[in-house]
Formats: C-alpha cells, structure tokens, sequence
C-alpha cells in the first residue's frame, strides 16, 4: 500500500500526523454536532442514551473519510480541458471505488440518524396495521426506513460526485497565515451554510428521483426480505407521499447532518496540511542535512514537501531576518555560499521551466493554427487553441528526451497517489505509442509499468492525464476513423472490471474532437490556460521569495553573495515576463472565471495565472525600486536592458 | 502643555503659505521668490460649481416619478431587491385590502414593527448603523466635510509622480508628471468614493473605495487614452461589506485590506484572485479607518466604538486598544513602523503608542507600550494677527507623517459656527531616534476663505518634504518643505544646515520644544 512517496520521511513525520491531527479534532467535534442534530431532530433530549449509541457509529465514518482525504487530495488540480474530459473522470475506476465507499458510508451514517430520530424511522419490516394483519404475523415494509437509506446513498454518491466536478480534493494555500483556530472559527458558518444548502439541493434530487425510480428498490427488497407493502399507508414515491414535511424536514437535517460531518472532516484537513511549516536552512548535523530547506526545496516528491518548502522560503525571505542571515551566509570551512546558490538556482530553474512551457505552448499555437485546416468554421477560435495544445503535447512526449527526463516542472509536481489515482486513466489516451495498445492498458491496470516504457514515471502524473484527451486528439488530424485503436478483443480478459470505463472513456475521447468542434459549449475553452497555470502557486512562492532575498540582500548581504546571481535572476525574469504577456495575448487567456461561492469549492487555481502576472511584475519592481541606479552596472542584453528601464520608469 | 500656543502665529490675511525653508514657514501673495526645481506638481483648481454631484440617493428618487400601479408580486419582487426584508414587508403592510388578506397586512405590520424595535436596539448600542451609507461615509472618512467636499480623495503615486483625485461627480482623474494626458476614469459602480490608494510595486493598479464595492483600476501608464473603459476595472465585493470607508494595500503590494463600518469583519483581499479572508473580531460594530504601517508588520484599524485595534500581520493577530472618550479618528505609522500616532474623536490630544520589538521576530507583544502616552495638546489658542483676534486648536480630522519622519501635518477641525475659528493645518518637526522628540514648525495657510479639507505627503520628494493639500474651494496645492535629512545631524533635527541660518531663531526652537521621551 505504502510506496515510496509514503516513506518519505516529511510524510512520515509530519503530513500523517497532520492528517491524524484533523481527523482527531473532528472527531472531538462529532460529539457536538450530534447532540446538535438530535436536538433539532425531536427538540427534546429525553433519550440521551440513544444519541450516544448513534454517534459512536457515525465516529468510524469520519475515520473513514478522513483517510480518503489524505489519499485524494492533491496541491495540482487537474483541469478537465472538455466537458467529456469531465465525464471520463467521472467515470474513472478509482472515482467509482470513491463513490461507492461514500455511498455506502451514506448509508450508514443515515442509519445512524433515523436511529437517533427513533420514531417510525426505527425498524425496516414492521407487523403490517391493524386491519390487514388480523390473521397472520405478516411483515410489512417500512417504506420511511427504505427511503432514508437510500436518500443517504444518494447523498453519499453525490457529494462524491460533486468532489470531483469541483475539485474539492484540490488542497489550495491560504494568502495570509493565520492560526488554525481562527481559520476554522472564520469558515465554520459557512461550511454550516454551504452544508445545510447542498443537503437542501440533495433532497429535492433524492425526492425526483425517488418520485421516478422509487418503486424499483422498493419491490426489490420486497422480494428478497418476503415482506408486504402496507396498503393502507401511502406510497412515497407519489406526490401526496412526498409531501410530509416532517419527513421532508428529518431528510434535510440528515442530510446537513452527513455533509456538515464531511465537509469538517475536509475543512480540518486542508487547514491542517497546509499549515506553514518551518525548514532549518542549515543544520550542523550531517544527518539533518536532508530536511533543510535548500536540499528540500530541490526535491521533486512529494510534491506537498516541496510546496510547504517554497511557502517556507517566501515566509522567511519577508519575515525572518535571522533566517535570512543565515541564507546569505558562507559555509565553514570554504566560504561557499551553498544555502544560497541552491535556494536560487532552485528558483531559477522552476521559472525558467514555467516560462519555457508558456513557449512550447505558444510555438504550438501559433504553428497548427497556420498549419492545420480546421473542419469547423463554428468557432475556430476555440478549437484551435483547444486541438493545438494537444499536438504540442504530443510532439514533446515523442521526443525521447523530453518526456524520459520530465524536464518540465508540471510533471516535477506532480502527486502520484499511493493507489494511482490516475494511472488507469492514462492508459486509453496512449494509442500513438509504439507497443500495442492493449498490452500495456492492461499492464497499467494490474500496476507493473513496464521500465523501458518511454511512459515509466510519466504515466503516473496526473498532468499526463490532464493532457490526456489532447493527446487523442492530436490524431485526429487523419479521419476520425483511423484514430481507433486496436480492436477491443485483444484486450485480455482478466480484467473486466477495469475494461469498461476504460473503453467508454476511449469512446468518448474519440468522439471528443468532433462534438467539440460541433457543439462548441460543449469544450471549456479557458481550461487550457487553466491546465497551464496549475501548479502557479509555486511559482509564485519561488518569485516572491527571490526577489524578497533579493532585496533584503541590498542591506543585509554582507559577502555579496546575492549579486554575482543578480544577471541572471534578473533575465530569468524578463524572459518570464515575456513568455507571460505573450499568453495574455492568447484568446480565452484574460477572460475572468466565474467566481465560485462558496470556501469549499476551491477555485483558486482557475485565477492563479493573473496572481502570477501580479507576483511577477510587483517582484520586478521590488528588485527596482531597491536597487534602482544601480542595475544599470548589471551585465544583460540589450532587450533586456530595454524591458529593464521600462520598470525603472513605472511604465510597465 | 498647550502646544499650540508655543507656534508662531498664522500669517496675515490674504497670503498664503508657498514654502518652508530656512527653518520658517514663508508666507506670499505668489511663488515668484522661489527658484523652480525639477517637476513641479501642478495646482490645480475644481472650482464646486463645475461639478455636478452625483443625483440624489434613490429613496428621494422615488417620489419625482408617476405612480405606477405595478402587480404585487412585481412590487414586492422590487422592494425585496431594494431594501431587502424591511423593504418587502413594508410594501405588504402598505397594501390595499382587495390585494392581500387582511391577516398578512396585519401580519406583515407587526412584523415590522417588531423588527424596527430590534434594530434600534442595535441602533441604539451602535448609534452609526442608523445613518445611511452616504452620511456615513461623510461621518467616518479622513476628508473634513467629506459630503460637500469638491475634492473627495487624493492620492500620490508611492514610487511616481504620479497622483489621482477623486471628485464630487465621482469621477477620478489622474495626473502624471511624465505625459500632458489625464485620464478620466468613471464606472458605474463608482459612487460616493471614499478612499483611494495605489497599488505598492506596481505601475498602474489604484484601488478605489465605493460605495457598495471596492475598484481596482488597472490604468496603463502608456496608454494615451483619457477614457479607460470600465472593463480595466476589477469589481470586489463581498456581501454585506459596503459602504467601504478605508482602504490599505500592504507595503510590498501583495494583499489589499477594506473595511466598513457596517461590517465587523475586515477583509483581507487577494486582488488577482479576487477571493477574500474576512478577519472577524465581535466588538466595534465595524471597522472604519485602515493603516498599514510602512514596513508591513502591523495595522491600524479603528471602530466606530471607544476601540480600536492594531494587528500584527504575520499571524493575523489583534491587541485591542480601547479608548476612553470617542472612537480613534485617525493615525499615523512612523517610517519604521515602531511609533503609532493617533487622535481619539472628543479629544485635542494626539497620542502616541511604541511598538518596540523587532518586527519578524518572533517576541510575541512583550515589547509594546501598556498604554498610551499624550505626546501634543491641541486646545484651542487665541493667536492675535493684523486682522484680530484668531483662535486656532481642536479636534484632529487627519494626520499625515512623511515618510522621512521630520515633518508631521495634522488638519485641525474648526468651528463651523464660529468664524473666528478655522480649520487649520498645524505642522510639527519631529525626531524618531535617537528619541522621539515633537517642535513645533507653523501653520498652513490658503487662499482667503478657504479651508483645508485634506492633506497628503508626496512619497519621496527629494528635498525633504512636499504637503499636498486640498482646500474647501477646490484648489489642490503643493507646499514644499526644504531641509536636508537629520540622518546624521543631532543638533538640528529640523532644521536646514546648508542655508545660513538666524541664530537666534535656532535657539528660540531649541527652547520650543513639545515633546520628548526623556522628559514624559
């Protein structure tokens, strides 16, 4: 179960027990919002007894679901770029595990409610009423327990699906640091609101469906327990029946009652994992050396250590001074500014991958957009922003190099989950590779990635996948027909399982580029850009805290350390600055996501493009305004030098 | 310790103050005497009339149009969008019998008044939430008669020379010493502006402070258009956060707090994001006047009740502060963020708070004074000049300290009933280190009948320090104060050595002196 990432140690030592932590505090918290539910549920506490039973039950689920946060969650959403993207990772093997589980887990917790509520919700079979059952012990049904079970499944089922279409497994960083008390005090009315709203949207879903579809699961269970439906009582799943209020009103208490216990779980967690983390920036101790902040900043896995290691560097380069101090300072014996020199070129290196992505992904643009004739004149626009990012994925995947070595910082950051959340996925979007596609599909499913494989390592980043329904696409230049793989009975049959959504999903892949080309509402057009910009918070990390050491060294840096990087920090810059305002250029690049309500649907990363271009310019003028005349003795290019006196002008 | 009366008197009637040099402030009829040096920012003149104020508030509106018999639903929809759940019930309880059931006008009424009952009660513990947001704005912003004011904010660029004014029409324009263009910016939501501050670090975002919203304006400094579409505009807001009173980026540009006096929660904006963290604390009734000291560590926020509160900004902590008398009408940080100056409503005194621990470091609030110390008494205090008799002292509407830390300008309130008693603007020469030390310097004056309404330093004049000042007829005015910095010097702390100076007027100052930590 636990691979390497696993036993890391920062995940060993730290990000366990911070998920350990938040599942422990809402846990101590079940107790309240339990008393809290029975009370509104009957507005008297004459059975104190029952309640307790109830919520050691409901104790075990939130164990649960706080496990599943710490396999779920990730620091890089991935962006569906499609519609039918949407749908493949709705579809997706390990999400419908996720469903299942949270369906099941809905279930129980529900049990546990109509427990607590007590009353008719009390037993499934009851001795049928009076007038029927004057001569038998016949068992009758209890239509109210069946349709609160299944109201929690389909609770369970939707927040899981929900999950997915908003992201909520993307853990994102808060902008200001407060303490976790008051974080959770601050988002604890809303998750209230947010909680006790989706359960009122859940019921009005619940009670369709079961107005359409009730009467399914109803003579199942007739059947297969041998009991009778109670004539003389209403049937549910007809408007009369599903006008009681009472009932109504216990389903939507439930149903808060099951989010609100998750959506804490959830709130805990993110606050806890993403609390600031403090790194020593060198240790005397040899041991130690690999928990600093320059060693840990050069890590790739996993990818929260190097994301708490960036937030660390941008809170000490605005903070500390002693941390700073010891940043700029020399080694003993030899006088090398090692903790320096690492932490820079780190920064460096993450922004020059940034800016060389921004490139590729333009050289792409610009090329097909010429290049390849379109078979729409619908909206052009967005198709060729949508089917050229894909070849550019493409080309870069077929180049050897590129795509062994992962030089780009997306596939640096990316989590690969413990159970390889996404490797299943990425396995229909690989018909282009060399071997047959069935074999190593199946391969991928059973977990053995084979090493020589030009997709060992990659496969498992989420970023593949995200770029996944492009790189089908990218075939599709030729007839549509063409693009089809292999046929579907080479597929061994040992896994049947797995077959399914896999050649759905392909199906749908397939058919993408022609209903997006069709139906051009059908394509996310801003998701591209989005994709681009995922992993951005680093970024931003990595700008502010350089050009933070930055400036301090104008005063602080007593060996001068800082300034023999300066040339190239600065044209590192530039260069990104470049790159960024060229994408701006792009159509769907500048236009505004719709913002999001509510704190749980965390839709930090769509805007994380325009946090970047603030970051990058206020980290020029930061290195301006400070050292002002005196960049001009700095060696660079004459563009450069060009792009420079414009921020020294304020006319950027 | 009556301060005011150790200031020279006011000039004569009909001069105005041109500059300071030489120690003394130089009165005139014009600025031929002075040799002009590099950019001189222009002064310039919105005289009231050529303005039109934005039209009358929407409830007064109402009546001017024909009565329109709308459905009721229509109606109720209207109010509901309008003036919410008061609104929607009052439109009920006002219905004719035929319309609704007598139960539910009975009803409705009742409810009403039940509701009345229960925010006058919550009027009552915070008087300023029965004001309409307009009176308001005018009751809580740093401008002296803010709602007949031509001039409603103003704001120097922090690197540039660069400066943007808002007006009665709220309208915005901004003046750049490097192009002829002065863009104007107006956008539908930009109403009853109250404050207005550029982004640090940044060439071209302003964030403004209106009504029901906050705007970032994203104004290219290349462009040569003098009407930027209101698509350069960012929209934050957050419901129940306006009117937005106060407005304070952080120094290094990176978050954009805004605060209202209806809301007791203080937001804590991501600009790019366009998200926001409310930092919420029970006690105030709101929050309405912002400042963010210069080197980033703490903020000032005041409340509309006997409190206010300095947060430190690495773990968004508060230290409450509460006063005695009124509510905290202003403040001001010293450059290096370890002195607060502050003025409390019902009092003529200006206090100083000191914040002695590193910021960065982690020593917890050890370090901070226990209470705060009176450093000026600004009662009242007749001078008698060629005209007579004028008094001159009284509360604090604005303080402003510029940013070299010597010279501190603070727009006294005067009597609007008493002639004889003006606003006034008195300025000090101050010292921070080796200790904190007050003089007095003078004070300024306009035009014949003007008064000043708002003043402002440049950021970083280059010769010492340039006031900029707002008057009640619409005249924005510069008056420089030539000194070379006491970085060095001990023994002139305000004063000018390069210039031959009067000895005797020396040694008077050096007698003059208000304030000192050595002898409080």
């Amino acid at each position: 179960m636990f691979n390497s990432e696993q036993n890391h140690w920062f995940v060993r030592k730290v990000i366990f027990w911070r998920a350990a932590a938040s599942v422990a505090w809402s846990v101590l918290l079940l107790p309240v919002t339990t008393a809290l539910f029975a009370f509104l549920s009957r507005f008297s506490l004459f059975h104190p007894i029952q309640w307790i039973s109830g919520g050691q039950y409901s104790f075990d689920f939130v164990l649960v679901v706080g496990v599943f946060n710490l396999e779920y969650y990730t620091v890089v959403p991935s962006v569906p770029c499609t519609k039918i993207a949407l749908l493949g990772k709705v579809l997706h093997p390990q999400q419908s595990v996720h469903s299942l589980v949270h369906s099941m887990m809905g279930i129980m917790v529900t049990w546990c409610a109509a427990t607590m509520i007590g009353g008719r919700y009390w037993i499934l079979a009851a001795p049928c009423s009076e007038e029927e059952g004057v001569t038998g012990q016949k068992m009758c049904l209890n239509e109210y327990y069946l349709f609160f079970l299944l109201a929690g499944a389909f609770m369970g089922y939707s927040y899981s699906l929900l999950g997915v279409v908003r992201n909520m497994n993307y853990v994102s960083f808060q902008t200001i640091q407060q303490c976790k008390y008051l974080r959770f005090k601050g988002m604890l009315p809303q998750v209230v609101r947010y909680s006790a709203v989706q359960s009122l949207y859940s019921v009005r879903n619940y009670c369709l469906f079961y107005f359409f579809f009730g009467y399914i699961p109803r003579a199942w269970i007739c059947t297969t327990l041998n009991v009778h439906e109670d004539s003389s009582l209403h049937r549910l799943d007809t408007v009369s029946g599903l006008l009681d209020f009472r009932l109504l009103y216990h389903l939507w208490l439930s149903g808060t009652f099951l989010l609100l216990t998750w959506h804490i779980t959830l709130l805990l967690f993110r606050i806890f994992i993403t609390e600031a983390y403090s790194f020593p920036v060198q240790s005397s101790f040899s041991e130690d050396v690999s928990q600093c902040l320059p060693k840990v900043l050069s890590e790739k896995q996993p990818l929260i250590l190097k994301f708490l290691a960036l937030q660390d560097l941008f809170l000490l380069s605005q903070q500390s001074l002693s941390r700073r101090m010891e940043v700029f300072s020399l080694s003993q014996p030899g006088g090398h500014p090692h903790n320096w020199n690492a932490i820079c070129k780190e920064c460096l290196s993450l922004l020059s991958d940034l800016s060389q992505r921004l490139v590729e992904y333009q050289e792409v643009v610009a090329s097909n957009g010429r290049a390849r004739p379109l078979s729409s004149h619908s909206d052009q626009r967005s198709t060729s922003s949508e089917t050229l990012v894909t070849s550019g994925t493409e080309e870069q995947l077929q180049t050897p190099q590129q795509s062994i070595g992962l030089k780009t910082p997306s596939s640096v950051f990316l989590r690969s989950t413990s159970l390889g959340l996404h490797t299943p996925m990425t396995a229909p979007f690989t018909p282009r590779q060399e071997s047959p596609f069935s074999s190593s599909s199946v391969n991928r499913f059973v977990g053995n990635v084979d090493p020589s494989s030009p997709w060992y390592g990659s496969v498992q980043s989420p970023h593949v996948m995200r770029r996944g329904p492009k790189l089908w696409t990218a075939s599709t230049g030729s007839p549509p027909g063409s693009s089809l793989p292999p046929s579907p009975t080479t597929i061994p049959s040992p896994v049947p399982a797995a077959q399914k959504p896999g050649l759905f999903s392909l199906w749908l892949q397939n058919r993408q580029e022609q209903v997006c080309s069709r139906y051009s509402d059908l394509c996310l057009p801003e998701a591209s850009s989005q994709a681009l910009f995922a992993d951005s918070q680093a970024h931003i990390w990595a700008l502010e805290g350089l050009s933070n050491l930055v400036a301090a060294s104008y005063k602080e840096d007593r060996f001068g350390v800082v300034q023999t990087m300066l040339p190239s920090i600065l044209s590192t810059m530039l260069l990104l600055q470049e790159a960024v305002d060229k994408h701006f250029k792009l159509p769907h690049a500048s236009s505004k996501p719709v913002r999001s309500t509510c704190c749980l649907e965390d839709s930090t990363f769509k805007t994380l493009r325009f946090a970047l271009r603030a970051a990058l310019k206020t980290a020029m003028y930061r290195i301006t305004v400070t050292f002002g005349e005196h960049l001009h003795s700095v060696q660079m290019s004459a563009e450069h030098r060009k792009r420079l006196q414009q921020f020294m002008e304020y006319k950027e | 310790m009556n301060s005011l009366s150790l200031f020279p008197p006011p000039g004569p009637d009909g001069n105005i103050t041109l500059f300071e040099s030489n120690n003394e402030l130089v009165c005139g009829t014009s600025l031929g005497s002075r040799q002009k040096q590099g950019w001189e920012p222009p002064s310039l003149l919105f005289p009231r009339e050529s303005l039109k104020p934005h039209s009358r508030p929407e409830s007064s509106s109402k009546a001017a149009f024909l009565d329109h018999r709308d459905t009721l639903w229509m109606r109720s929809a209207r109010a509901w969008r309008d003036s919410g759940l008061s609104g929607l019930l009052d439109e009920i309880a006002n219905c004719t019998e035929e319309e609704v059931p007598r139960w539910l006008t009975v009803g409705c009424s009742w409810t009403l008044a039940l509701l009345r009952w229960v925010s006058s009660f919550h009027g009552s513990l915070f008087p300023h939430l029965t004001l309409s947001s307009e009176d308001m704005v005018a009751e809580f912003s740093q401008v002296l008669d803010w709602s007949d004011c031509a001039v409603r904010a103003f704001a120097w660029h922090p690197h540039t020379d660069k400066f943007a004014v808002s007006l009665l029409d709220d309208s915005i324009r901004i003046y750049n010493s490097k192009s002829a263009t002065a863009p104007t910016l107006k956008h539908r939501l930009q109403r009853n502006v109250a404050a207005l501050q550029w982004k640090p670090l940044c060439a071209s975002a302003l964030a403004v402070a209106c009504h029901n919203c906050l705007l970032v304006w994203h104004v290219d400094p290349t462009s040569l258009s003098t009407r930027p579409s209101s698509g350069c505009a960012q929209v934050l807001s957050h419901p129940g956060h306006c009117p937005v009173t106060s407005i304070a980026w952080s120094p290094n540009g990176s978050l954009l707090l805004s605060a209202s006096p209806v809301d007791t929660a203080m937001m804590v904006w991501d600009v790019a994001g366009e998200s926001c963290v409310p930092l919420q604390r029970v006690g105030g009734g709101g929050v309405t006047f912002l400042s963010w000291s210069p080197d980033g560590s703490r903020v000032l926020a005041s409340t509309p009740s006997a409190l206010f509160r300095v947060w430190e900004t690495r773990t968004w902590t508060c230290e409450r502060w509460p006063c005695l008398k009124g509510r905290c009408q202003t403040g001001c940080w010293s450059p290096d963020g370890t002195r607060l100056l502050f003025s409390v409503q019902g009092e003529m005194v200006i206090y100083a708070l000191t914040f002695t621990d590193a910021p960065g470091e982690p020593h917890g609030w050890s370090g901070s004074s226990k209470a705060a110390a009176i450093v000026a008494d600004l009662s009242e205090t007749s001078f008698s000049t060629s005209q007579g008799q004028v008094r001159v002292g009284g509360q604090v509407q604005t303080m402003a300290w510029d940013p070299r830390g010597e010279r501190l300008a603070v727009l006294l309130k005067g009597d609007p009933e008493a002639p004889d008693r003006p606003a006034m603007i008195a300025v000090f020469k101050t010292r921070i280190s080796p200790i904190f030390e007050l003089l007095p310097c003078g004070f300024v004056k306009g035009e014949s009948g003007a008064e000043p309404r708002l003043l402002q330093f440049h950021p970083h004049f280059p010769n010492g320090a340039l006031l900029t000042v707002c008057w009640s007829n619409g005249r924005i005015s510069h008056v420089p104060f030539f000194f070379v910095s006491a970085g060095g010097s001990v023994l002139n702390p305000g004063g000018s050595p390069p210039w031959p100076l009067p000895q005797s007027r020396a040694v008077e100052n050096g007698e003059r002196l208000l304030y000192t930590e050595m002898s409080s």
